[in-house]
């Protein structure tokens, strides 16, 4: 599903389907230009797992932590390393990579070690969090 | 036209990644702990994605949008300051929650206030970035 919807997108408006990347292009105004077609993108990624959620069959959890320091440092890096680095999971890892693009396969292999570091480190620290 | 493309990839994604767990935490911490307890489950979530994606791209080759316009051209293979540290700190900010963009999104709606908080910081985070990003290309320039 993840990839015929980034299919869709490319094939369809010929646009890279990278979730840091249409947000961040709303963000930081570089973006403007099609700012409707990003907004559009959004309104779906939202719309459709609210639905999903509250169908009830088909919900989910985020276990998402509840210490709101880490909540916070998180989202500020992954706002500043992804804009910074051009790309995140969607649009360097899955069409990065499907494109053989060698930017795009460095650097997914980097955030998936970096990821993996810190989860070591924080279960070192904090022990089971 | 363009705007429903738009809205169903958007809806495609975002059910995909509500459906295919990226969007739990503790599931996305598990695929990244290879030292650990390592849950491979997502990279075939991911590797499944990346298979449509690479036909797609075949296709980009010899046909335009259906919409319009040209495709995005590939970017040279340059492994500049700016991707390196990029992808270091979004990783750190991945492992560190197990929250990344897109999943970040698609579950704003029963991610609770943590999910807005965490929104709300990755905003802030991107009005910053064009400035870390020139403080850092007026870097390689002098080196």
């Amino acid at each position: 599903m993840i990839g015929c919807a980034g299919a869709l997108f490319l094939l369809g408006n010929g646009r890279i389907m990278g979730a840091s990347g249409i947000l961040g292009g709303l963000i930081d105004g570089s973006g403007r230009s099609n700012w409707a077609e990003r907004t559009a993108f959004l309104v779906g990624l939202i719309a459709l797992p609210a639905v999903l959620q509250s169908s009830g069959t088909l919900s989910t959890q985020t276990n998402l932590t509840p210490n709101l320091g880490l909540i916070i440092i998180a989202g500020l890096l992954v706002g500043l390393g992804t804009r910074i680095g051009n790309g995140c999971t969607s649009g360097h890892g899955v069409c990065g990579i499907s494109r053989l693009s060698p930017r795009g396969i460095v650097a997914t292999l980097i955030y998936i070690g970096a990821g993996a570091v810190m989860v070591v480190a924080l279960r070192g620290i904090w022990g089971a969090l | 036209m363009r705007l429903l493309i738009a809205l169903g990839a958007g809806a495609l994604f975002g059910s995909g990644l509500h459906l295919s767990g990226m969007t739990d935490t503790a599931k996305v911490k598990g695929f990244l702990d290879f030292f650990g307890a390592w849950d491979p489950t997502l990279m075939f979530v991911m590797g499944g994605a990346i298979i449509p994606m690479f036909i797609a791209w075949r296709v980009a080759e010899r046909r335009k949008p259906l919409m319009g316009g040209d495709f995005p051209a590939a970017s040279d293979p340059v492994f500049d300051r700016s991707l390196i540290l990029g992808a270091v700190l979004f990783g750190a900010g991945w492992g560190l929650v197990g929250l990344c963009p897109g999943p970040a999104i698609a579950s704003l709606s029963y991610g609770g206030s943590g999910g807005f908080a965490f929104l709300g910081a990755m905003v802030l985070g991107m009005l910053l970035a064009p400035r870390a990003r020139q403080w850092l290309d007026r870097r390689s320039v002098v080196a």
